[in-house]
């Protein structure tokens, strides 16, 4: 795939973002600790799938080679998928799941603010329609992290291991490379390094709340958004994922 | 020793219904968890304007077996019924 384009590459983020997290927490339809939670994970997944054929469909058009989003999310290999480190981490325990979503949630909505401003209109209208499904996301996952970080022992332990499990993986998210800061000239997108300061607010008073310690390192892995080197997980994820089209080229329904 | 949450009666009110609606239960920690996971497991099709939750105890419930003595003597009572009226149309949904 061409890095030419950084306006492509940027609508890939975003897409392949929802995607392979929408994959990810489609994996416990079926298997959530209860009924009602289970429900809300999937209802969650579905959001994220739906948001991503709305950019990955974007993508493609732009992209103008006659793909479709559905050649984008089934037919690519690991090295073009443009998604953050965070969002392919299993899933793990459930706090795992929902300090990831958490992490992702407060990211993805200070974006999405961001992009109804865009200059670009078919940005700006993607996001305006993603924004009410990710307000109530953060909102879930938020108030989840508190129950668990302030609940019992256990579940407080749990969910502080798997805080020191995401934390590296949040710098990515910010760290701005030469597609952001394209699109930052160019109006399309916000500035990470602001965006930064609020999620940090934000997210410090979750924590706070929950009675979690966010550990004091700003290491970060990178790799993903970049498409350089993602980790193992995404290649095992995906070999689930895109079995189907792979096995049976062009099967539909 | 139970480990599951506690139970919650849910209502909803419908895009067009006046009135909330009794659709199922759910557990949930609190209040706040009920409602919302009410509208993850009751409103996902678009199903609702308004969600009430009720803790499950603190509903009072008749007893089946008292539907004789509860329910019998309105049986043969067809004058309690206001049908022998013309309602009208400007009145609307009563």
């Amino acid at each position: 795939m061409s890095t030419a384009d950084p306006y492509f590459d940027f609508l890939c983020r975003m897409g392949d973002n929802t995607l392979i997290l929408g994959h990810r927490v489609s994996e416990w339809c079926g298997h959530s600790p209860v009924l009602e939670e289970d429900i809300a994970l999937a209802n969650i997944a579905l959001d994220l799938i739906g948001q991503t054929q709305m950019w990955l469909g974007l993508a493609a058009e732009v992209e103008g080679k006659g793909r479709t989003a559905d050649d984008l999310a089934m037919l690519r290999d690991v090295w073009d998928f443009r998604s953050a480190l965070i969002v392919e981490q299993p899933n793990g325990d459930f706090g795992q799941t929902l300090m990831r979503q958490f992490l992702f949630d407060t990211w993805h909505l200070l974006m999405l603010q961001g992009l109804t401003k865009s200059c670009e209109p078919r940005v700006a209208e993607i996001a305006a329609k993603a924004v009410k499904e990710v307000m109530y996301h953060v909102e879930r996952s938020g108030d989840t992290v508190i129950g668990l970080g302030d609940g019992t022992e256990e579940s407080h332990t749990k969910i502080q291991a798997a805080l020191d499990l995401m934390w590296p993986y949040v710098g990515e998210l910010f760290t701005p490379d030469a597609v952001d800061e394209a699109m930052l000239a160019a109006g399309i997108a916000p500035d990470l390094t602001e965006m930064r300061k609020t999620f940090e607010a934000q997210v410090s008073a979750v924590m706070a709340e929950a009675t979690l310690t966010i550990p004091d390192s700003r290491f970060a892995h990178k790799g993903g958004k970049s498409g350089f080197q993602h980790t193992e997980h995404l290649g095992h994820l995906l070999t689930n994922m895109q079995w189907l089209q792979r096995a049976y080229p062009g099967a539909n329904w | 020793m139970r480990n599951e949450w506690p139970l919650w009666e849910v209502f909803i009110r419908g895009q067009h219904g006046m009135s909330h609606r009794h659709v199922g239960s759910l557990h949930a920690a609190d209040e706040e968890m009920a409602i919302k996971n009410a509208r993850d497991v009751y409103t996902r099709r678009n199903e609702g304007v308004s969600i009430w939750v009720v803790p499950a105890h603190h509903i009072a419930a008749s007893s089946p077996s008292d539907t004789g003595p509860l329910y019998e003597p309105s049986e043969s009572k067809v004058y309690r019924h206001p049908t022998f009226f013309d309602i009208p149309d400007d009145v609307g949904a009563m």
